[in-house]
């Protein structure tokens, strides 16, 4: 489903990933780990396309299709979705006008209609209910004035409205509670199938526990340098991030 | 000739044209005597230093239309509010259209002025409030010298008018550039209630010039909500004085939407004169090309325990220049005067100018003030969370600006007018929101 082969990724001339390779097939959560700075929402960026970042080198390959020259909009056609590590607060929309734009934006997109009102709410009910959403939270402007835990299950019912085949969460765990936590794990479990991957970045294992990964990477100075299964993940929680960087010295 | 020049001379044939009420010729032939001595206002005045009247005044206008142009409904209807039961006064290059209109006399008056400035009925309001609010200056004193239609409405005490009141003026272009002066008096009486919509229009390209008054008299108790749509063509410019008296208790807000036209200047004066008083002052601006919108706004707290609220949004694209000129003055005996001021702006383009200029004047000690003012740029960060979500980079940005100037709507009262400009404003910026308020 994505192949990142040799990628290289500047911001403001500085070089923040130096090569990376990965790929990801239907059915898989992969799960990238790193120290602060290593360069792990920088490759969240750039696979959803943030205009700020300027690919150098490499290849981004989603459903054999290069996503370079492709903007953010375009790749979220395409099936990519990218949950913020800070979502943004836009005052003056409300969560569900703004969900009822975004669904019919992918619509036109695939040449459908809009989708008719009576069918968007039934939809919005479904989905709200699958992150525990309160009915009220729907009117309200989109992000202003949620709670850490709001925003991120608000994210996680964005990615349940839409549906993507690919979905990256940029450490979805932080600023949760562990009964957000939960909920949110919950979400995004019951939206995993043979179909759509998910991409978990993350700090720490914690999240892992919820959302199990097949593959572990560790990223550190914009390389992956070693890959892993789920056990990886214990293995730095309890040996911290150093122990990598020496054996890789070594 | 000049504009100036050509309306002094012009003023005694009209004053002969146009008989009105001995008081009111007076006050006419008196103001025309200030128009002289002022002149139009230069860039030289401090509240005229962002705005010239330069492009506006050029033209040579007809100050006599000749006559009504024939106006189907037809023509005219999408300036309407339509899908709501309301009076109306359309007047036509400055005549009053009888058959486009709906006036009454039921409870209030609903009616004109050039037969308030006539008839005996009508002489002790127009005694008591024609003219008594409008500062002497250039474009005031034009406007009183040529006074002879307009709205005039009154709403008598504890009456809550059934419907809301339109006015429009339409230009048509039967004169090949027109000079209209429409003035209206507004008088609510105790405990009352009205809504008003003010438009002007242009219908076809001719360059029009509107300088108009509107004095508007709330008293104790009353509630005036007034809406101004201005979205007019390129060839318009629009200058309009109003000016609005309260009393203790009463409520009245302007709200202002200024979607085009050549050169809007909008002059808005508050006078508290009562305690207990709030006066709202809204404005959304959304312009384009060369277009030119100023907003000169004056809250005058005279007396204690008084609230004023404003609130204007800009969003200013290509070589548009905004300005906002926010004056607040709270006197000595102003005690316990709450006064919020706030404009935020967006520049789209690099060309696009706004002058924000707060003007605070306190000479009370225990007073609740804030002003802000903010200009920006649309938030990168914003569009890019919306670009992920699969909304087309032009409709984010389209959405984001209609976010930023959409709360300036939530004060507005009547669903249609709300329902409305939120469409005016979605076409202004060229998306299709997918959704309605």
């Amino acid at each position: 489903m994505l192949k990142i082969k040799n990628l290289h990724a500047n911001i403001e001339g500085k070089e923040i990933l130096k090569g990376i390779d990965l790929e990801i097939n239907p059915g898989e959560v992969h799960a990238i780990m790193g120290p602060n700075g290593s360069g792990k929402s920088t490759l969240s960026s750039v696979i959803a396309g943030r205009e700020e970042y300027e690919m150098t080198e490499g290849e981004i390959i989603f459903e054999n299709e290069d996503l370079a020259e492709l903007d953010p909009e375009e790749r979220a056609h395409k099936g990519v979705f990218l949950s913020f590590q800070y979502p943004v607060e836009i005052p003056g929309v409300s969560v569900t006008n703004f969900m009822k734009t975004a669904i019919n934006a992918h619509r036109k997109a695939n040449g459908l209609e809009d989708m008719p009102a009576n069918e968007m709410l039934k939809l919005i009910r479904e989905k709200s209910e699958l992150l525990e959403i309160d009915r009220k939270f729907l009117s309200r402007s989109l992000n202003e004035g949620f709670s850490g835990g709001e925003k991120k299950r608000n994210e996680i019912f964005q990615m349940a409205m839409l549906e993507p085949k690919l979905s990256i969460l940029d450490e979805t765990d932080s600023g949760l509670d562990i009964d957000a936590l939960k909920i949110v794990s919950n979400g995004v479990n019951k939206l995993r199938s043979e179909k759509n991957a998910v991409l978990v970045i993350t700090h720490y294992q914690r999240l892992l526990n919820y959302i199990v990964p097949d593959v572990v990477h560790v990223l550190i100075d914009g390389k992956i340098v070693k890959t892993g299964g789920k056990e990886l993940a214990y293995e730095l929680e309890e040996r911290g991030y150093d122990w990598i960087k020496q054996e890789k010295a070594v | 000739m000049e504009l100036k020049d050509k309306l002094v001379s012009s003023f005694l044939a009209f004053d002969e044209q146009y008989q009105v009420d001995d008081d009111v010729q007076q006050i006419r032939s008196q103001a025309i005597k200030d128009f002289e001595t002022f002149g139009f206002p230069s860039k030289k005045e401090e509240a005229w230093k962002y705005t010239s009247l330069k492009s506006a005044l050029k033209h040579d206008y007809s100050i006599f239309p000749k006559k009504e142009d024939a106006i189907e409904y037809s023509q005219i209807k999408k300036y309407l509010i339509h899908d709501i039961d309301t009076y109306d006064l359309v007047f036509i290059d400055g005549i009053y259209s009888s058959h486009l209109s709906t006036t009454t006399h039921d409870k209030i008056d609903v009616c004109l002025m050039s037969s308030a400035l006539n008839k005996d009925k009508y002489k002790p309001v127009i005694d008591n409030y024609f003219n008594k609010l409008a500062p002497k200056n250039g474009l005031n004193a034009l406007n009183t010298a040529f006074t002879k239609e307009g709205a005039y409405i009154h709403i008598h005490k504890n009456i809550m008018a059934d419907k809301p009141i339109q006015i429009i003026n339409f230009s048509t272009g039967n004169e090949s550039s027109l000079l209209l002066q429409p003035r209206n008096l507004v008088v609510v009486d105790e405990n009352s209630h009205v809504q008003i919509i003010e438009r002007h229009q242009s219908l076809t390209d001719h360059p029009v010039l509107t300088n108009s008054v509107t004095e508007i008299f709330a008293d104790r108790r009353a509630i005036v909500d007034y809406y101004k749509i201005q979205n007019d063509k390129e060839t318009s410019s629009l200058i309009d004085n109003t000016f609005i008296e309260q009393k203790d208790e009463s409520n009245c807000s302007v709200h202002t939407f200024s979607l085009g036209g050549n050169l809007t200047r909008n002059n808005l004066n508050f006078y508290q004169r009562g305690e207990r008083i709030d006066s709202t002052m809204k404005g959304v601006t959304i312009i384009e090309g060369k277009q030119h919108v100023d907003h000169n706004t004056l809250v005058h707290h005279i007396y204690p325990n008084c609230e004023s609220h404003q609130d204007y949004k800009g969003i200013f694209s290509d070589k548009s220049v905004g300005v906002f000129n926010g004056k607040v003055v709270v006197e000595k005996e102003a005690q316990k005067t709450n006064a919020y001021q706030s404009n935020n702006n967006i520049l789209v383009d690099d060309k696009a100018t706004i002058n924000s200029k707060p003007q605070l004047e306190i000479f009370a000690d225990d007073v609740r003030c804030s002003h802000g003012c903010t200009i920006g740029q649309l938030d990168e960060d914003a569009l890019f969370y919306l670009q992920s979500r699969g909304i087309p980079h032009k409709e984010a940005r389209g959405l984001l600006m209609y976010a930023f100037a959409n709360n300036v709507l939530e004060s507005v009262k009547i669903p249609e007018i709300k329902k409305r400009i939120n469409n005016l404003i979605a076409e202004k910026l060229g998306v299709e929101l997918g959704f309605n308020l």
